[in-house]
C-alpha cells in the first residue's frame, strides 16, 4: 500500500459540505470514473459485455442508469455515440478502468476519469432556484436519471438528475473545483439570503 | 420636513406608513408605494434637473420608463447610481437622491447660460464649430466637450452589491402585466402550461391601475389584483414584478433584468441587487402597452407640463398632482378622460384645450376646441399659458400644470429587434406592430393598437390561444369581463406652428422642431441622418416619447406621410441596463474560472508568485528569502537544476488518450512526421501542421500500447487540438477505429529535470530499472510509485537535462510534490517555476508558442525534414508550396550580444550591420529572449532569413519602438549541450 496522502479537489482532506437553507452542496470523492467507448464494429460485444459488468442496459443519449452485480452498484451514463461514463464505488473500485478494460478487451477503449472530475451532490428543496441562476438547462423539466453536459457559470461539466426538483449530481473539470464551488456557494447565498 | 400639499384623497399608496427620504438635501416624506417621481410631486417639488445640452430647468413629463426628464443620482459612495429615472425609483426609507447636471444648485445653475447661445448650439454644432485649428480636437476640443457633457457621475467606487444571471424556460412568456398580459396569461395558466408573466412594473396591473375604468362589476385594479392572486397559486405560473423585458432575441430567447433589490437600501445579505434572466420561451406575447406622445408647442419643456395619461395615472394611482390647478391640451378623447379624472378628484381645471375644432364637451371644465397654446411662462415652473383659441385671438390661463395628449403610440420595440419593421396605423395615427415579428412572437393590447380595456382583454386572451394552439395544447376560451370599449378619437396633430419660442421634441438630448427643420435645410432628410445629425432619440429614453414627434415634422417638411418617411430601427436594450447585470458574478477574481494545478497548495506554501496561463494558475518562480529581484531567483533555479536537480508541475500541458485498433494510423496522419512504427514503451516529439501547411502545435506522443497512445499538447493548445483532432475523427476518417478523450485533469504529471533525476526517482519509483540501458531517452512505461500507487513515466526532457516526467492519479498530485521534494533533499532538489522552464527551453533551443506563432513552417523552425513524405497527414501538400520554401526562408537561429551588457529584447528586428533600418532591409525578427545564467549573457532565440547558413556573423539587433540597437552575432539555437549528451546520459 502507498504511502500517497489523497487531496479533495477542494484540497482538503475530507470531502467538503455546505448547508444552506434548503440546500446542500457536497463535495464527493468516493466514486470512480472510467469512460467506455466501443471500438469500431464491436459495439455489441461492448454493449453484451457491459451490461454483465454493471447490471444494467446501457442507456441512450440524455440518460443514466443504475445497477449492481454481486452487491456491488454501478451507474452510467451517455456521453457521446457508443460511449458511456460509467460510475462506481471508489472504495471497492479504484482500479475501475483497469477492471473494465481487461473484461472488455478489445471491444472498447476505457479511459480512467475519476481524477478529472470533480463532483458536487445538490440536494434540497431549492436545488432547482439554485441550478437555474448558474446553468441553461431546463432543470426543474429534466427526469429521473437525466444527463446533460452544460456549463456552469462558464465551467463545462455535466448535470444528473438523481432525483427531479431535489438532487443533482454536478460534475466539473477537477483543476477548477474551487472556481465551482464559489459559483456554488454564492449562488446559494444568493438564493437562500 | 414639508408638507405633503399635493397629495390627493384614493390612490394605492399606503397612508398609514410614511417614509422619510431627501432631495438634495432636503428631507420629505411619502409613503410605501410611491416612486420617487409622485413623493417630490406630491411635496409639491416640480423642478428635478437641468437639461443635458442648454440646462434648462425639468421636471417630471411621464409615468414609467418611459420618463426622458426626472434623471436623479441615487444613493452614495459604491451603490451612487446616475441617471435614474424618478419616475421608476420605488421610494424607500433613508433614499437620498440628487439632482444632477448643475452647478452649483438646481436653482441656480451656472450652466443654463448656455440656453442663451442656443441659436449656435443648434443640431450640428460640433461638427460646425470644432472644425479649426485641426490639431485642437484631440486636446482642446474634446476634453472640454467631454467635461461639460453627459448628466450624472460616478463615485468611482467599486459596486458593493452582487448581481446575478440565470436562465428560466417556459412554454409561454407574457411581457407586461396591464389587462392584455394579465388575461393572456389567465388563459395559459388555466391550460396548465408553463408561463412567465414580466412586468416592469413592481405593482403589475399596468393601466388598470391608474385608469378609473371597471371590468365586470369592480374596479379594474380590483379585478387585477384577483387575477394575480389565482396566477400565484399556480405552480406553473411565475411572477416576475420588476422585470422589464429587455430585448427579443435569436430562438425564442428573451432578456429580462430583474430588479430584486433596488428598491431596498441594500440587498439582504448575500442576495443579489438584480439578475439578468435569459428566458427560452417557446412562445411569447408582448403586451407592453403604449407610451403617450406630447405635443410640440412653444417652451413645453417648463416643469409642470406632463403628458395627460402621466398626470392622471400620479392622481389616480399614486394620489399625487402635479398642482392644484391643472389644464390640458389634447388633440384626442384621452385627453378628455384626464380632465374628468382630475375634477372627480377636486382639482381644479381650468380649461380643455383641443385642437379639434369639433371636440366633445367635457363636463366641469371649460373647453377651447379648435385651440392651440402658443406659450408658457414661469422661471423654474409652469405658472401660465398663452392660448391661441380657434377664433385667432389670444388668451392667457393661470396654471401649475398642464396635461398633454397628442395621442398614444403602442410600445412596438421587441417587435423590432430582429430588424421587424413596425407599419402605420392611420385609425390611431401611429405605429403598429409588421408582419416580420420575431419568430414565436405575438402582441397584444395597446401594443397592437387595441387600445380599449376590452381589446386588451381580448386581444389578449386570443393572443394566448393562438400561441398554445401552436404548440398543440388546447384552450378554452374565457368568459371576457364587461369593460369599456370606446374607440380612439383623435386628430393628428404633433406641433404648433406660427408661435415664437423653442419647441422641444426630445427632451432627454434636447432636440427641438428648429433642429428637424435644420437638418431638412441641410438635406439631412433621411430618418437615419436626422436622428444622428440631431441626435433625436439618441439619449437613454431612446425616444420613446419623442420619435414619433421628430418623424412627423420631418414628413410634413418633405411633403411625405409619416410612414413613407420610415423609422429607426428598434435595438434592445429596451429600457437602460446596469454594467452590474451585464456583468453578473464575472467580476474581480472571479472575472473567469481559475484552474489550479495538483500542486497549487504546497506551491502557495512555498511562496510561489503565480502567472496565468489561459485559466491556468502557474507557479512562475519560487523566491527565497534574500532574493531581492526575480532574476536572482530564477537564475538560482536554473543553476541548481543543471547543476543537480530540479521539479516542475507540468499537469498544464495537455493529454490526450488515444486508443482503438487505429490509433497509430491516425496519429501518422495528425503529425506531420511518422508515429506507426513508434515501439511501445516509447515516445516521440510530434509536429502538427494545419492544413495551409503552417505549424500548428507541437508535444509527444507516448505508446503504452500497440492500441493506446498518450499524445501531450502545449498548455495553450489543449483544447484546439483536442478539438482538432476529435474533428478529423469524426469527419475526416470516421472509418479509423479510434477513440479519444482529454485526460489533462487526471493526471498530475511533474518533470524532474536535472543530472540527479534519476537517483531521486529511483527513491520514489518501485521496483523499475531506470538505468540508461533499461530505461533509455524517449522511453516511456506505466509504474507505480511510492509503494503501489499507480504511475506513468516518461523519460523526455524539455531543458535539455537528463530529465523525467512523473505522473499520478491527480488526487496524489500535492502528495507526489511532497514527496519528490522529501527524496531529493539529499540532491539539493530545487522547485522551479514556468520562468525558469522558459529560459532552460530557451538555452536548449526548443521551440514554443512564440515560434510557433501561426505564421511559420517546419522549414522555420529548422525541423524541415520532420515533414515526412513517406505518408500523407494534413498539411504535408500546401506545406510544399513555393512561398514557404524560398532559398531564403527565415530560419531558427540563436542570437548572443557582442556586448554581454546588452539586452536582447524578443519583438527587435535583425539588420545588416550597415544600411539602413527599415522594414525593405528587415532580415529577421525575435522570438524569445532570456538572460542565461549558464552562460552569463543575454541570449535570444529569432527567425533569420537564410539563418542556418549565416552563423557567426555580426547584425544590428534594432527596438524602433525603444530606440535601441545592439550588435549580435548569430550562433546556434542549441546555446547548452547542442549534441544533447546530457538529456541521453
Amino acid at each position: 500500500m502507498h504511502d500517497l496522502i489523497p487531496l479533495s479537489p477542494l484540497g482538503g482532506a475530507a470531502p467538503q459540505v455546505d448547508m444552506f437553507d434548503g440546500l446542500q452542496i457536497r463535495e464527493v470523492t468516493d466514486r470512480a470514473l472510467a469512460s467506455v467507448a466501443a471500438r469500431l464494429g464491436h459495439e455489441a460485444v461492448c454493449q453484451g459485455t457491459l451490461r454483465a459488468l454493471i447490471g444494467a442496459d446501457l442507456p441512450g443519449p440524455g440518460q443514466s442508469v443504475e445497477g449492481s452485480v454481486q452487491g456491488l452498484s454501478y451507474a452510467a451514463f451517455w456521453t457521446a455515440p457508443e460511449t458511456w461514463m460509467i460510475d462506481a464505488d471508489h472504495g471497492a473500485h479504484e482500479l475501475l478502468a483497469q477492471d473494465l478494460a481487461q473484461a472488455l478487451g478489445a471491444s472498447a477503449s476505457v479511459t480512467e476519469q475519476t481524477d478529472g472530475w470533480c463532483r458536487f451532490d445538490l440536494e434540497g428543496a431549492r436545488v432547482c432556484d439554485l441550478l437555474e441562476r448558474l446553468c441553461a438547462v431546463d432543470v426543474r423539466m429534466m427526469g429521473q436519471g437525466g444527463v446533460t453536459r452544460t456549463a456552469l457559470h462558464h465551467i463545462g461539466g455535466y448535470l444528473w438528475c438523481q432525483a427531479p426538483g431535489r438532487r443533482f449530481v454536478v460534475l466539473g473539470s477537477r483543476s477548477s473545483a474551487r472556481s465551482l464551488h464559489h459559483a456554488l456557494v454564492e449562488t446559494a447565498r444568493s438564493i437562500t439570503g | 420636513m414639508t408638507v405633503q400639499i399635493n397629495r390627493v384623497d384614493g390612490g394605492r399608496v399606503d397612508r398609514g406608513q410614511r417614509i422619510g427620504f431627501t432631495f438634495d438635501g432636503v428631507r420629505y416624506e411619502g409613503h410605501p408605494g410611491d416612486t420617487l417621481a409622485s413623493a417630490l410631486m406630491a411635496n409639491g417639488v416640480r423642478l428635478l434637473g437641468r437639461s443635458f445640452k442648454y440646462h434648462r430647468p425639468r421636471g417630471v413629463l411621464a409615468f414609467g420608463s418611459e420618463e426622458p426628464n426626472a434623471l436623479v443620482e441615487l444613493r452614495r459612495g459604491g451603490r451612487q447610481e446616475p441617471n435614474t429615472r424618478a419616475t421608476v425609483a420605488e421610494l424607500f426609507d433613508g433614499l437620498e437622491a440628487r439632482s444632477q447636471n448643475r452647478f452649483p444648485t438646481l436653482r441656480h445653475d451656472l450652466l443654463s447660460v448656455n440656453d442663451l447661445f442656443s441659436r449656435f448650439l443648434t443640431a450640428g454644432f460640433y461638427y460646425k464649430t470644432f472644425m479649426w485649428p485641426r490639431a485642437f480636437w484631440e486636446r482642446v476640443y474634446e476634453p472640454m466637450i467631454r467635461r461639460a457633457a453627459g448628466l450624472g457621475s460616478v463615485s468611482l467606487e467599486d459596486d458593493p452589491d452582487a448581481y446575478d444571471k440565470g436562465f428560466l424556460h417556459c412554454d409561454l412568456l407574457v411581457i407586461g402585466a396591464g389587462p392584455a398580459g394579465l388575461m393572456a396569461a389567465l388563459t395559459a395558466a388555466r391550460a396548465g402550461v408553463r408561463v412567465i408573466l414580466a412586468d416592469e412594473d413592481f405593482e403589475p396591473g399596468g393601466r388598470l391601475l391608474a385608469e378609473t375604468h371597471v371590468i365586470g362589476d369592480q374596479p379594474g385594479a380590483d379585478w387585477a389584483g384577483q387575477v394575480l392572486d389565482e396566477l400565484a397559486a399556480l405552480d406553473n405560473v411565475r411572477l416576475m414584478p420588476r422585470s422589464t423585458v429587455i430585448g427579443a432575441f435569436d430562438h425564442g430567447v428573451y432578456g429580462a433584468v430583474e430588479r430584486v433589490a433596488d428598491h431596498l437600501p441594500a440587498p439582504a445579505s448575500g442576495t443579489p441587487r438584480q439578475i439578468f434572466w435569459r428566458i427560452y420561451a417557446q412562445r411569447a406575447v408582448l403586451c407592453a402597452g403604449a407610451t403617450e406622445r406630447p405635443i410640440a408647442f412653444a417652451n413645453n419643456d417648463r416643469p409642470g407640463v406632463m403628458l395627460g395619461g402621466a398626470v392622471r395615472a400620479y392622481a389616480n394611482r399614486m394620489a399625487a398632482v402635479p398642482d392644484r390647478r391643472v389644464a390640458v391640451f389634447t388633440n384626442n378623447d384621452d385627453g378628455h378622460r384626464t380632465a374628468a379624472d382630475l375634477i372627480a378628484k377636486g382639482i381644479e381645471v381650468p380649461c380643455v384645450i383641443d385642437t379639434r375644432a369639433d371636440a366633445p364637451a367635457v363636463a366641469g371644465t371649460d373647453l377651447f376646441a379648435g385651440a392651440q397654446v402658443i406659450g408658457t411662462r414661469g422661471r423654474l415652473g409652469l405658472r401660465a399659458m398663452t392660448l391661441r383659441l380657434a377664433d385667432g385671438s389670444t388668451r392667457q390661463i393661470d396654471c401649475g400644470a398642464l396635461a398633454v395628449s397628442g395621442g398614444w403610440n403602442p410600445n412596438v420595440q421587441l417587435t423590432c429587434h430582429q430588424r421587424g419593421r413596425p407599419q402605420w396605423d392611420d385609425a390611431i395615427a401611429a405605429f403598429v406592430p409588421g408582419d416580420t415579428l420575431p419568430a414565436g412572437l405575438r402582441v397584444a393590447g395597446a401594443a397592437a393598437g387595441r387600445m380599449s380595456t376590452h381589446g386588451a382583454l381580448e386581444s389578449g386572451a386570443g393572443a394566448a390561444r393562438a400561441a398554445l394552439a401552436d404548440l398543440g395544447h388546447a384552450t378554452v376560451a374565457p368568459d371576457l369581463p364587461r369593460a369599456e370599449d370606446a374607440p380612439v378619437r383623435l386628430q393628428p396633430f404633433w406641433h404648433v406652428r406660427g408661435a415664437r419660442g423653442r419647441a422641444w421634441l426630445d427632451f432627454q438630448n434636447d432636440v427641438t422642431v428648429k433642429d428637424v427643420t435644420l437638418a431638412h435645410q441641410e438635406n439631412y432628410v433621411s430618418v437615419e441622418h436626422l436622428k444622428r445629425y440631431t441626435t433625436l432619440g439618441m439619449a437613454t429614453d431612446q425616444g420613446k416619447t419623442s420619435n414619433l414627434g421628430g418623424l412627423a415634422v420631418m414628413a410634413e417638411l418633405t411633403g411625405k406621410s409619416i410612414p413613407e418617411t420610415g423609422t429607426t430601427i428598434f435595438r434592445p436594450p429596451y429600457t437602460p441596463v446596469s454594467f452590474g447585470a451585464l456583468a453578473g458574478r464575472s467580476v474581480g477574481r472571479a472575472f473567469h474560472p481559475v484552474r489550479e494545478t495538483p500542486s497549487h497548495t504546497w506551491a502557495t506554501e512555498q511562496g510561489a508568485v503565480f502567472t496565468e496561463v489561459g485559466d491556468w494558475l502557474r507557479a512562475q518562480w519560487f523566491a527565497r528569502p534574500g532574493e531581492t529581484h526575480w532574476r536572482q531567483t530564477v537564475d538560482r533555479e536554473v543553476l541548481q537544476t543543471r547543476r543537480s536537480v530540479g521539479v516542475c508541475d507540468v499537469t498544464t500541458l495537455g493529454k490526450i488518450d488515444v486508443q482503438g485498433a487505429d490509433a497509430a494510423a491516425f496519429l501518422n496522419r495528425i503529425y506531420a512526421n511518422g508515429f506507426a512504427k513508434l515501439p511501445v514503451g516509447r515516445v516521440r516529439y510530434g509536429l502538427m501542421l494545419r492544413e495551409d501547411g503552417i505549424a500548428y502545435d507541437d508535444g509527444t506522443a507516448a505508446r503504452l500500447a500497440e492500441d493506446h497512445f498518450v499524445v501531450t499538447t502545449t498548455t495553450a493548445n489543449a483544447v484546439l487540438v483536442f478539438r482538432r483532432m476529435e474533428f478529423a475523427r469524426q469527419c475526416l476518417w470516421p472509418d479509423l477505429d479510434v477513440q479519444l478523450v482529454s485526460t489533462t485533469e487526471s493526471w498530475a504529471q511533474f518533470a524532474v529535470a536535472g543530472p540527479k533525476s534519476r537517483a531521486l526517482l529511483e527513491k520514489i519509483v518501485d521496483d523499475v530499472d531506470l538505468s540508461n540501458d533499461a530505461f533509455p531517452f524517449m522511453a516511456c512505461a506505466e509504474v507505480t510509485v511510492c509503494g503501489g500507487c499507480r504511475a506513468r513515466l516518461f523519460r523526455i526532457s524539455f531543458s535539455g537535462e537528463l530529465a523525467y516526467e512523473i505522473a499520478v492519479p491527480t488526487r496524489y498530485g500535492d502528495a507526489m510534490i511532497r514527496a519528490l521534494m522529501q527524496a531529493g533533499e539529499e540532491f539539493d532538489v530545487v522547485p522551479y517555476g514556468t520562468e525558469a522552464l522558459g529560459v532552460m527551453r530557451i538555452e536548449k533551443g526548443h521551440a514554443a508558442g512564440n515560434e510557433l506563432n501561426g505564421t511559420t513552417t517546419a522549414l522555420n523552425l529548422g525541423l524541415g525534414r520532420m515533414v515526412s513524405k513517406k505518408k500523407d497527414c494534413i498539411g504535408n501538400t500546401l506545406s510544399e508550396r513555393d512561398g514557404l520554401n524560398a532559398p531564403d526562408a527565415l530560419r531558427l537561429v540563436g542570437l548572443k550580444p557582442l556586448d554581454p551588457g546588452d539586452p536582447v529584447a524578443a519583438g527587435a528586428h535583425l539588420m545588416a550591420e550597415a544600411g539602413p533600418v527599415d522594414a525593405g532591409h528587415d532580415q529577421g525578427y525575435v522570438t524569445s529572449a532570456a538572460y542565461s545564467p549558464v552562460l552569463q549573457t543575454p541570449i535570444g532565440l529569432a527567425y533569420l532569413k537564410d539563418g542556418a547558413a549565416r552563423m557567426g556573423e555580426v547584425m544590428r539587433l534594432v527596438n524602433p519602438l525603444e530606440g535601441t540597437e545592439v550588435r549580435v552575432t548569430v550562433v546556434s539555437p542549441h546555446f547548452v549541450d547542442p549534441d544533447g549528451g546530457r538529456q541521453r546520459a
